[in-house]
């Protein structure tokens, strides 16, 4: 056992591929974390699985364009074409008197469409290597290499960096965005960067886990730290830690046994600990609630009116049943 | 056209709020139309019409949180977007999350980011001010209390103390009054008439017809379109309150009424009037 999770952590550090694959996990859990966050508390929780299945043309017309898989075109194109998507969204809800889960809906499915009649007409048409484009469908971490992780690591810092400045305003906004406006904050400007930020944790996300599961990442570290903490700045530092660990947990699951897939491992670590915190969490969770509850109900006493004390009697029994 | 009962003295630099044919619409559903009206500085007035009637939307179009169709909205004699940054606002308590992870300190010290500017966090200045604006409204003990274990009221004076840290010439609050008790409500009104001591300007969405005679001396009584401005003694007639509310409000309390034609009705009778938003023919909205 002991030699088990030795060996675990000198692959972590010596093994190529893991190293990689961990580090990537990483960095997705912890920009995705952030962002998560924020699109929780804004109630757009959706928001993400809307922008990466809205992604999925976007890395086809941009492989349709350079006739190359280099990444970070591939990732541009994603990143335009989630854009655009969460853009259309975003308006026509303004300007519509359509709900936001309808137009989620449409638009994650049309473009998720587009996207796999471009998937099958770029397979169809082209040779062997080509046929690689899928792998964004569940994500490919096992093949991640240094100048991934590197990239990763370039659009993560930024997001970060983003992040670091614009907390103040960013948390103003996502509390109370009328009284933002009222200050004199351009709340337009900051929506748009924040959903733009998210976008860039989308682009990470689309090579490590895909299209498909890359909401989990987006809503699972947010909710499970949201049971730990009342605070908006712990609950972001929880929600990357829980991102970042369910990225490395899910990558060295996923080793151990090469025939499990890395990013649903992940997103089924991230899932396990969003359950924890679901049931134990002290503040929030269902069992110490239970619990409170259940202690409460037996010491109940009546609570005084204003300039009443309790009587003496009720308080010595324990209160009453 | 509006019929307004007393003369509005215009592009005065003594009014703290002046706006000219103010039109503001939902696509095509006019909520304010061609609007006309200005509010002295150091008056506490009370914006007051049936549900509907756009009170709302006043507030916020003079906070630029709504599109104007048509008019201007001048803040201490400008029209600048820029004016904005000097006004207080206390929006509607129900406007946000109130689970949002953070405490009545923190939300108070919200009220110094516009000072603050961009990047700089607030330090330990900010959050001492934040204290001092809780004192005031009589919530230092719950400093450190999450948001959504606060009361209705408790919520409330929150927002009003972030406004206060704010430390503006004008306050505009949409509706403090929603949803307190009545000790909260006379605590609040309590720091309204503050204000106004200190030479600052007022206004409030309020309800409750009883009550505003006691609290205000500037009225703007709204029904899509301006029934009325002007003091609250002159403005707040019987006449003025039927044109806004419909016909069939026929009986006011004597006492609340300014004017000579309120000397109608039966004491408390306002509550079985059936008061509701019922725009009738000659007084509700529409295009003119």
């Amino acid at each position: 056992m002991i030699d088990a999770i030795t060996s675990t952590f000198h692959d972590l550090i010596f093994d190529y591929t893991l190293r990689n694959v961990a580090l990537g996990s990483a960095l997705l859990g912890i920009v995705s974390g952030l962002l998560g966050s924020f699109a929780l508390l804004r109630r757009q929780g959706l928001l993400g699985d809307t922008l990466s299945h809205a992604a999925l043309p976007g890395i086809c017309i941009a492989f349709l364009l350079t006739g190359s898989r280099t990444l970070l075109p591939l990732l541009i194109g994603a990143g335009i074409a989630g854009w655009i998507g969460t853009m259309l969204l975003l308006n026509t809800i303004r300007e519509t008197k359509l709900s936001e889960d309808t137009m989620l809906g449409v638009v994650l499915s049309t473009f998720y469409g587009l996207g796999i009649v471009l998937l099958t007409y770029i397979q169809r048409n082209g040779d062997a290597s080509q046929a690689g484009l899928d792998k964004f469908l569940f994500g490919q971490a096992a093949a991640l290499v240094r100048s991934n992780v590197q990239t990763f690591a370039l659009l993560g810092g930024a997001a970060l960096l983003v992040i670091l400045l614009f907390y103040k305003e960013f948390k103003l906004l996502s509390f109370d965005p009328d009284f933002a406006a009222a200050i004199g904050l351009p709340t337009r400007g900051l929506n748009v960067l924040l959903t733009s930020l998210l976008v860039v944790a989308v682009m990470i996300g689309l090579q490590t886990v895909g299209v498909v599961l890359m909401a989990a990442m987006v809503i699972g570290p947010g909710a499970a730290a949201r049971q730990w903490t009342d605070r908006l700045s712990v609950m972001l530092a929880l929600s990357a830690l829980i991102g970042a660990a369910a990225g490395v947990t899910g990558a060295v699951l996923s080793v151990q046994d090469s025939a499990l897939p890395t990013g649903p491992m992940i997103v089924l670590s991230l899932t396990a600990m969003v359950l924890v915190s679901i049931v134990l969490a002290p503040r929030h969770g269902l069992l110490p609630d239970r619990w409170r509850q259940w202690r409460h109900r037996r010491g109940l006493v009546p609570p005084p009116l204003p300039g009443e004390t309790i009587p003496a009697e009720i308080t010595a029994k324990g209160g009453r049943a | 056209m509006t019929r307004s009962t007393s003369a509005q003295p215009f592009r005065d630099a003594s009014a703290a709020i002046s706006v000219h044919h103010l039109t503001v619409a939902y696509r095509e559903h006019p909520v304010l139309w061609d609007v006309h009206a200005s509010i002295p500085t150091g008056t506490l007035t009370a914006i007051i019409g049936p549900n509907g009637a756009g009170k709302s939307t006043f507030l916020k179009a003079i906070m630029g949180l709504v599109p104007i169709a048509a008019g201007t909205v001048e803040i201490f004699g400008h029209t600048s977007p820029k004016q904005r940054r000097l006004v207080g606002y206390v929006p509607q308590r129900g406007s946000v999350d109130w689970t949002f992870p953070t405490n009545a300190l923190d939300v108070v010290t919200m009220g110094t980011y516009g000072q603050l500017g961009w990047v700089r966090r607030p330090g330990k200045a900010e959050r001492e001010r934040a204290m001092h604006a809780l004192e005031q409204v009589g919530m230092a003990d719950f400093a450190n209390r999450q948001i959504s274990q606060l009361s209705g009221g408790q919520q409330q004076r929150v927002f009003l103390a972030r406004a206060l840290v704010q430390d503006q010439q004008l306050y505009v609050m949409d509706e403090p009054f929603a949803g307190v008790d009545a000790a909260t409500e006379k605590s609040i009104v309590g720091i309204l008439q503050h204000l106004r001591a200190a030479g600052k300007t007022v206004i409030v969405v309020h309800h409750d017809l009883e009550s505003a005679p006691d609290y205000f001396d500037w009225l703007v009584l709204l029904n899509v379109r301006l029934i009325a401005s002007g003091p609250f003694s002159e403005t707040f007639t019987l006449e003025n309150l039927q044109r806004a509310y419909g016909g069939t409000m026929s009986m006011l309390r004597p006492r609340s009424l300014g004017g000579t034609n309120g000397r109608l009705g039966e004491p408390h009778a306002l509550e079985t009037a059936g008061i509701v938003a019922v725009p009738t023919g000659s007084g509700g909205g529409g295009r003119s």
